[in-house]
């Protein structure tokens, strides 16, 4: 499947000589949602700024939908709306009329009823002939997508589109992402929240000090380098484990209450069996076991440490 | 050409003054009348007549430019200004939309106010003072001419400004002075020589005279040379207008 994104060798220095991106190489596939995970200054809002036209590069091709972002602009830019991280409105401008400027903007001729769905989609068809000052943070923040979707784009950026929204309105804001990718449309976000990208989206990239450190299925990388810890409450406690276990990873906490052991999910063999095989020939009982799976937030933390 | 990218530009920045009618339209219409009694009745009564013209009906001509030039430059650069400052510029920056077109969205919005007032400046004159208009073609032309040329002028103001004393600061320092030196209340053959040779540098010498002429057929200088030099005043703009873009200085990163 040719990608809807191409960015080949894309690098990126401002003008106080700060590399923000180096050699970047990145393809987002048409109709998924792609999560950009990355710390503060890693470089996100920089790619997306680049592939949007808002700054420009020092190295590299960007290619939208198959047309060049720099020297095809006008095809390139019309396939995309964009959401930026800051709730950047025009405090005085009602709902109504932001949203159909920025349809105006792109080219697009007058479509009420195409205005009218998004604001429904979005909750703020009630809202529609109110100033944007008068909203509050959430409501803003969904014009700014109503305004980025008023044009019918068929790449959807959005940069930290839940930062400062309370957990009902993300957890609405992703009916409506779900929504969009279901219509065709190819969501490219950016988070801190580890919890949005593992619960939206298909495939998870890693940028780290402006360099794409992985790209990844999330699942494949759950896979891939999950770690699952089993965690064992033993019925007395133990001063020392015994040398029968000392090839095993045990750790021994809670001051010798519990044992815990982890283990790879992507190994044929996890050493359950037979750790629990040989507990039992070393005699030691326990009462309770629990497992618990690596979130996505350790496997990133892990990422960006080692690179 | 992406039309409707420069209609949606221009109907916005003219609903921002229908918006703000009092600050855009009223409040230059009623500064001007103002000048008109403080100078046109105060101290017009002692002045008899300058080149044939009642001084009432001589200092028409420079009161529009000055309202024209002084708002062409506050409509672009605050218009222009406005995104950048709130940030609304991203929407700008990532449409499908030419610089070209950007400027004529914003430029021709700021100018269409100008010249709205300019008119509306006039037409109140006429209530102070007979007006007669000998070339009315040229009039109307040196209006579009200066509106256009100072809205651009304003619109590299508001991309260079990074805040609101920038903003503020060449109309305020640079281009009032220039406009009250410029012949607005005078002609320069009232200067002594010195000074007249001095006031030939201020460009706003040039716009003043073509408009006054256009009025009543007398003129400080030619009025091939006004049109020369605003033109090239024109030109200048454009060409900075041009590098602002193609660089992306204070818009892009």
């Amino acid at each position: 499947m040719s990608s809807i994104i191409s960015v080949a060798n894309l690098s990126k220095t401002y003008g106080s000589g700060f590399k923000a991106l180096n050699n970047v190489n990145l393809d987002i596939k048409p109709g998924e949602i792609f999560a950009l995970l990355g710390p503060n200054g890693a470089g996100k809002t920089t790619l997306i700024s680049i592939i949007c036209g808002i700054a420009n590069p020092s190295e590299g091709k960007v290619l939208v939908g198959g047309e060049n972002i720099q020297t095809s602009y006008r095809k390139a830019r019309s396939l995309i709306g964009l959401v930026p991280q800051e709730l950047h409105t025009d405090a005085f401008e009602s709902v109504w009329a932001t949203v159909s400027f920025s349809r105006g903007l792109f080219g697009k001729p007058k479509n009420p009823a195409h205005i009218e769905k998004v604001l429904k989609d979005l909750s703020l068809w009630d809202k529609k002939d109110s100033k944007i000052i008068t909203l509050s943070g959430g409501m803003k923040r969904r014009v700014m997508i109503a305004k980025a979707l008023s044009h019918e784009p068929q790449i959807l950026f959005l940069d930290e589109p839940t930062a400062g929204v309370d957990v009902e309105l993300r957890k609405g804001m992703w009916e409506v992402v779900r929504t969009l990718q279901q219509s065709g449309v190819t969501i490219i976000l950016t988070t801190h929240y580890i919890e949005e990208a593992e619960e939206m989206a298909d495939r998870i990239g890693v940028i780290n000090k402006g360099e794409i450190v992985l790209v990844e299925d999330k699942a494949t990388l759950m896979q891939k380098l999950g770690k699952k810890r089993l965690t064992l409450h033993l019925q007395g406690k133990l001063d020392a484990l015994p040398e029968s276990l000392g090839h095993y990873e045990l750790d021994l906490c809670d001051g010798g209450a519990t044992l815990v052991y982890d283990y790879d999910t992507k190994g044929e063999r996890t050493g359950i069996t037979s750790l629990l095989g040989d507990l039992r020939t070393a005699g030691i009982r326990f009462n309770d076991l629990d497992t618990t799976q690596s979130s996505l937030e350790d496997i990133f933390v892990d990422l960006v440490r080692a690179s | 050409m992406n039309y409707r990218a420069v209609r949606a530009i221009y109907l916005f920045e003219m609903a921002r003054t229908w918006r703000t009618l009092l600050q855009s339209i009223v409040s230059p219409v009623v500064s001007t009348s103002l000048y008109f009694v403080v100078f046109g009745a105060a101290i017009g009564s002692r002045i008899s007549q300058v080149e044939g013209v009642s001084y009432g009906t001589f200092i028409v001509p420079g009161l529009i430019m000055l309202s024209v030039l002084t708002q062409s430059i506050a409509n672009a650069s605050f218009g222009i200004y406005f995104p950048k400052f709130t940030g609304t510029i991203y929407e700008i920056l990532s449409a499908p939309i030419s610089y070209f077109e950007i400027v004529l969205g914003y430029v021709g919005a700021a100018a269409t106010k100008s010249i709205i007032l300019g008119l509306i400046i006039l037409a109140t004159a006429g209530l102070f003072v007979p007006l007669h208009i000998h070339h009315p073609v040229w009039m109307l032309a040196f209006l579009v001419l200066t509106a256009v040329t100072f809205s651009l002028f304003g619109f590299i103001i508001g991309i260079w400004a990074d805040g609101f004393e920038k903003l503020q600061m060449i109309p305020m320092l640079v281009v009032t002075p220039l406009t009250f030196l410029g012949g607005s209340f005078y002609s320069i053959d009232m200067l002594p020589s010195a000074w007249r040779t001095v006031a030939l540098l201020n460009p706003v010498v040039y716009l003043i005279s073509g408009f006054r002429w256009s009025f009543y057929e007398i003129a400080d200088v030619s009025v091939s040379v006004s049109v020369g030099m605003t033109t090239a005043f024109l030109m200048i703009c454009l060409v900075l207008i041009w590098w602002i873009f193609r660089t992306g200085y204070r818009l892009k990163n």
